[in-house]
């Protein structure tokens, strides 16, 4: 497996009153081209990581790591130029919503397009069809429509499609997808999560999977680690979920309601303040 | 307060219709049940199914087209009247949005206390916070002050303070995390029982209707799709297919094989 991405020892801090807090704390892992989750609860570091390794952590934040590689390029001090010429093209990134993730006054074509653009050797005459081309490989059954309508003019799972579109015209290498699917209803979800896996299989991407859902990461993903409190508490094949040893994966799983078994009072999570250490 | 004669929550022929003419929208059409005193009762429909619509027209948050709702017994007046808000309270969804960000959590307790001119307020607060969980430390606090579970808490302390026989819940904790949602739902679950609640609950998450409920409603386009009990629910039986559908998404993603 030829590896993508190399993370040691990444961590992100931001400023506050009593001194910088360290949201990150020395996350490490190796990406091949395969489905990687990254679970946790609100505020367990998940979408700091992902925005880190897309140079996106808010100019406030400071990010260090021993290493920081994207297919062999350091990407720890990075020019402009260089993420220019990596964001969009070589890497790229989902969003939780569409709603706020799409420009509201362009059209989905017109952005679809722009983002194919940047690329240097891209024919412009060819825009349009590659457009179309990809809003139909998310299954967009009116790509056309689609292409000239605007972002308010779509529902929630066709506003993800779009942009799932529009990251993966360019074919990237890797693709950071946060809460991809939380936006949309249940249904919905699986219907994305088929469009983005066939993507990874078909064009062996690497993918990094943002989540707080436990279980659909396991159903979803190859590795799957679990984040606390800025800490990786444990890294764990997905269809070997039901043997983690962590006791934060083992309560995160153990305290969802279900369908076959009536539980109650459903167990809780007594938080230990160790795993924090 | 006694237990009141009569059925607690009886909805039928509920239509909601917003706006008019050619731009009018249906989201909600013939929709009917009936609750039990002391049953927990589930309404599970995905985003512009028209769930939280039902709750918002019991309470009078959305205007009713046809049909009607009775409560105990009773045909509900519109607007509203002050004795209907001491039998029905509703929790809202997130409770990042519906706990006034400059009121403490006192003053939050408070004003339906003087609302409904109750006496003896200090004493009904310390209570209404230890019900919930909370101790006396949290009473002076602000929203920004408490976590996501502590602000659902308060907003279920504000429901509960004015002792209410019927809690409409939308969707109560959809916003939190997975660890906090299950003290919430236990913390719902010890007071319909300590307290003879009867609960209407809204949700998009199958488990959870599961968990709480012994009856549910599925809806779709403003329609009831079909009524299932929990026993139908455990054992997936289903009798229509958008049931079945959500039955299929609930045990996560499968791979189609290669």
């Amino acid at each position: 497996m030829s590896t993508i991405l190399e993370v040691e020892d990444l961590r992100v801090a931001f400023p506050s009153r009593q001194g910088p807090v360290e949201v990150v704390r020395g996350v490490t892992f190796d990406l091949g081209r395969e489905r990687l989750g990254i679970v946790g609860e609100s505020g367990s570091g998940k979408s700091q990581t992902g925005r880190a390794i897309l140079g996106l952590t808010p100019p406030s934040g400071t990010v260090r790591a021993k290493r920081l590689q994207f297919e062999g390029i350091d990407l720890r001090d990075a020019s402009a130029a260089t993420w220019r010429r990596l964001r969009g093209r070589r890497m790229s990134m989902v969003m939780q919503d569409p709603k706020f993730s799409l420009n509201p006054v362009m059209t989905i074509g017109r952005q679809i397009v722009e983002a194919y653009a940047r690329q240097p050797d891209a024919p412009r005459s060819a825009a349009r069809d590659k457009a179309i081309a990809m809003l139909e490989a998310v299954q967009i059954r009116d790509p056309a429509r689609v292409f000239d309508a605007y972002p308010h003019e779509l529902s929630g799972g066709m506003g993800q499609r779009a942009m799932i579109a529009m990251m993966l015209i360019t074919e990237p290498d890797l693709l950071i997808a946060d809460e991809p699917t939380s936006a949309l209803d249940v249904t919905v979800q699986l219907e994305v999560l088929q469009i983005l896996d066939e993507l990874v299989r078909e064009r062996g991407m690497g993918l990094i999977f943002i989540s707080h859902d436990l279980r659909l990461v396991s159903s979803f993903c190859d590795r799957v680690l679990v984040m606390y409190a800025g800490r990786m508490v444990e890294e764990v094949r997905a269809d070997r979920l039901h043997e983690a040893r962590h006791p934060y994966t083992r309560g995160l799983l153990d305290c969802l309601p279900s369908l076959e078994t009536d539980r109650r009072p459903l167990p809780t999570l007594q938080r230990d303040a160790a795993w924090a250490r | 307060m006694s237990t009141p004669p009569g059925t607690p929550i009886e909805v039928d022929g509920l239509s909601v219709t917003f706006g008019s003419g050619a731009g009018a929208l249906r989201a909600v059409r013939r929709v009917g049940f009936v609750l039990n005193r002391g049953e927990s009762f589930g309404i599970v429909g995905e985003s512009g199914s028209g769930k939280s619509t039902v709750l918002r027209a019991i309470c009078g948050l959305a205007p009713v087209s046809a049909g009607q709702i009775r409560i105990d017994g009773a045909p509900v007046r519109t607007p509203r009247d002050a004795a209907f808000y001491r039998r029905v309270q509703m929790v809202f969804q997130d409770p990042y949005a519906s706990l006034h960000p400059r009121h403490t959590v006192d003053r939050v307790l408070s004003e339906p206390l003087a609302i409904h001119g109750f006496g003896d307020v200090e004493a009904r607060i310390e209570q209404a916070l230890a019900d919930v969980g909370l101790g006396h430390g949290f009473r002076f606090r602000f929203p920004h002050q408490l976590s996501g579970g502590q602000r659902q808490r308060v907003a279920i302390a504000r429901a509960l303070i004015l002792e209410p026989s019927i809690l409409l819940l939308d969707e109560p904790t959809s916003a939190l995390d997975a660890s906090i949602q299950a003290e919430v739902l236990n913390l719902l679950d010890a007071l319909r029982r300590r307290r003879d609640l009867t609960y209407l609950l809204v949700s998009h998450d199958l488990a959870v209707v599961a968990h709480m409920c012994e009856r549910l409603i599925v809806m779709r386009n403003g329609e009831t799709v079909e009524e299932l009990s929990r026993a139908d629910l455990r054992a997936r039986r289903a009798r229509q297919d958008y049931t079945r559908d959500l039955l299929t998404a609930s045990r996560g993603f499968v791979r189609e094989p290669a």
